[in-house]
């Protein structure tokens, strides 16, 4: 077995462990760290299509992020005051239904994620980093100023959505069902990444010139990438959202973006697991550091500062060497 | 005559006060090789892009296949069979060889929105590019990441790629740089067969390989063609031996 698909299950393993253990030891605190991992993690693996596999630098995912939220916050908030979103034209209640919740978080992000992409890819370098930025302010300040949906404030969800046959409040059938999405997340990652589209995306990110000399606009293959990146951390966001059963604006700022690339950063830029291990070890930290020390985000920075200058593939690239050619 | 493959129709193109190309008319007969040399700084490089789709004249116009491309995009242009090679290599290099290849079959097939069958393992593709690749003897290599490969091996898997395009005409921008001896001797007897799949026009610097190539000569000085004839014709035309070839050549 190649060291990196080693690594890979050992992460898997130890993200399926930690819930176990706490199951047993009857500590469900860790249940919902080793969630909210799991949440992050997937996040991840939809920004990772952007950045790792099509070169795009968004530092607008919060964007999507946040209204994978408020896609559950305005259809659970709608469910528990029994009042329809919408009479006419016609008729669009709320909903607590997981998996409706999931669709309309996905195609949501999907259809931002269409428009922001659309203008956000006329550009690229410093110019894509900054407009993805501006989009997800606005939505920040929008979500804000919108006293509908709670404002500044957020909305609060007293109970938690349902999910046919299962009972979501129990920890660990919540934390079963973020594991198994990120699962399919990371096959589907897996799967485009040595599909055609991801031949031709990463291409695209290697030389531009060549992609378009073989008939192939890279204006397509990265919008296409980028919804596609989009609706991914848009699901994570309507599963963050439930986690909490709270979704509040600071969901879509930048600090949240910021985040996520932290997440791939620190775990392996364009590796397949590298969100996992990244936002595992942000959690981790977080809990630890976060203990000892309310600034424990400079230590975050040191670390991500030493990252940057002396382990650029993040852990996963440090322990598995080269990334693998893909043959 | 039969219609050419590619005309070009007096594009000219400035950039400020300087005249990349000026009134230049090229063209591209069906099963030869048209070769373009001039000195460093006499717009070869402009003209290509011009021809290939990226730069447009400010006057003039391309024909290809008969169609007036001039204002159709790169895509557009490769999409109707018109294959370029570049001067610097401008190919996926953390990809593999095999990966580089098999991008042009992908790109030749037109279907690049597939997103769960492994590339790898669509034989369709895999025969183009192993064809290709093993037409360049580049086959043994195909595992190779193209980071690794010396620079006349890149130059050959940019002609490779040009392959699995299966296109109407060439555009190979000094497609001979950095071979060494006996490699160049390779390509040469290669482009002297490929003329009759498609014709090639050649921007080249190495002397030998024109003069054994070329059925056609076009001199570019200064954005201008100041001659267009047969080896002979330009071997004795006196602008081009005062302009570029040396006096004493």
């Amino acid at each position: 077995m190649k060291r990196e698909t080693m690594i890979n299950a050992l992460l898997a393993l130890g993200l399926l462990a930690v819930p176990l253990w706490a199951l047993i030891a009857d500590e469900p605190f860790y249940i919902t760290l080793a969630t909210r991992v799991a949440i992050f993690a997937l996040a991840g693996v939809g920004l990772n299509i952007a950045i790792g596999l099509g070169g795009l630098v968004s530092f607008g995912h919060a964007a999507f992020f946040g209204l994978g939220g408020y896609a559950m916050g305005v259809l659970a908030s709608h469910a528990q005051s029994y009042t329809p979103m919408m009479e006419w034209p016609f008729l669009i209640e709320g909903s607590n239904s997981m998996p409706v919740i999931w669709i309309t978080a996905v195609i949501a992000s999907g259809l931002a994620a269409l428009v922001i992409g659309a203008l956000s890819l006329r550009t690229a370098g410093v110019y894509f980093i900054m407009i993805t930025l501006a989009f997800g302010q606005m939505l920040y300040y929008f979500t804000i100023s919108w006293p509908a949906y709670g404002g500044e404030d957020g909305l609060s969800i007293y109970i938690r959505n349902g999910f046919p046959g299962l009972n979501t409040l129990d920890p660990i059938q919540f934390f079963a069902i973020t594991f198994v999405i990120l699962g399919l997340a990371l096959v589907f990652s897996t799967l485009l990444a040595k599909s055609p589209f991801g031949l031709a995306l990463n291409a695209a990110r290697q030389s531009s010139e060549r992609v378009e000399t073989i008939g192939i606009t890279p204006y397509r293959l990265r919008l296409t990438a980028f919804v596609i990146s989009g609706m991914i951390t848009g699901l994570a966001g309507a599963l963050f959202a439930d986690l909490n059963r709270f979704v509040s604006p600071t969901m879509f700022s930048w600090q949240t973006s910021g985040e996520i690339m932290v997440f791939i950063i620190l775990g392996g830029t364009a590796r397949l697991f590298g969100p996992v291990a990244g936002a595992a070890l942000f959690i981790a930290l977080e809990q630890v550091l976060g203990g000892l020390s309310d600034y424990w985000h400079i230590y975050l920075g040191l670390l991500l500062l030493c990252v940057v200058l002396f382990a650029r593939g993040g852990i996963i690239g440090t322990l598995a060497g080269e990334e693998a050619r893909h043959d | 005559m039969t219609d050419p493959v590619l005309s070009v129709r007096g594009i000219s193109k400035s950039f400020g006060a300087l005249k990349a190309s000026d009134d230049v008319n090229l063209d591209l007969q069906p099963g030869e090789i048209h070769a373009l040399i001039g000195p460093n700084g006499a717009g070869k490089s402009t003209l290509i892009k011009q021809i290939a789709g990226g730069l447009r004249p400010d006057s003039g116009q391309v024909h290809f296949l008969g169609k007036d491309v001039t204002l159709l995009s790169t895509v557009a242009r490769a999409r109707m069979g018109l294959a370029r090679t570049f001067q610097i290599s401008s190919l996926a290099m953390e990809d593999t060889v095999l990966q580089n290849a098999l991008l042009g079959a992908l790109g030749a097939q037109g279907k690049p929105f597939r997103f769960f069958h492994p590339v790898l393992k669509d034989s369709a593709l895999r025969d183009i590019a192993e064809t290709a690749l093993s037409r360049v003897n580049l086959l043994d290599h195909a595992t190779m990441r193209t980071s690794e490969l010396s620079h006349g091996q890149r130059r050959q898997l940019e002609v490779a790629v040009a392959l699995t395009l299966n296109p109407k005409a060439f555009i190979m921008d000094e497609p001979m740089a950095g071979l060494g001896t006996s490699g160049s001797q390779n390509l040469t007897t290669f482009l002297d067969e490929l003329r009759h799949e498609a014709p090639i026009l050649l921007v080249e610097h190495d002397m030998d390989a024109v003069f054994a190539l070329a059925d056609r000569i076009s001199v570019l000085v200064y954005g201008k063609i100041i001659a267009t004839g047969s080896v002979d014709e330009i071997r004795a035309h006196p602008e081009v031996r005062r302009a570029y070839l040396g006096e004493d050549a």
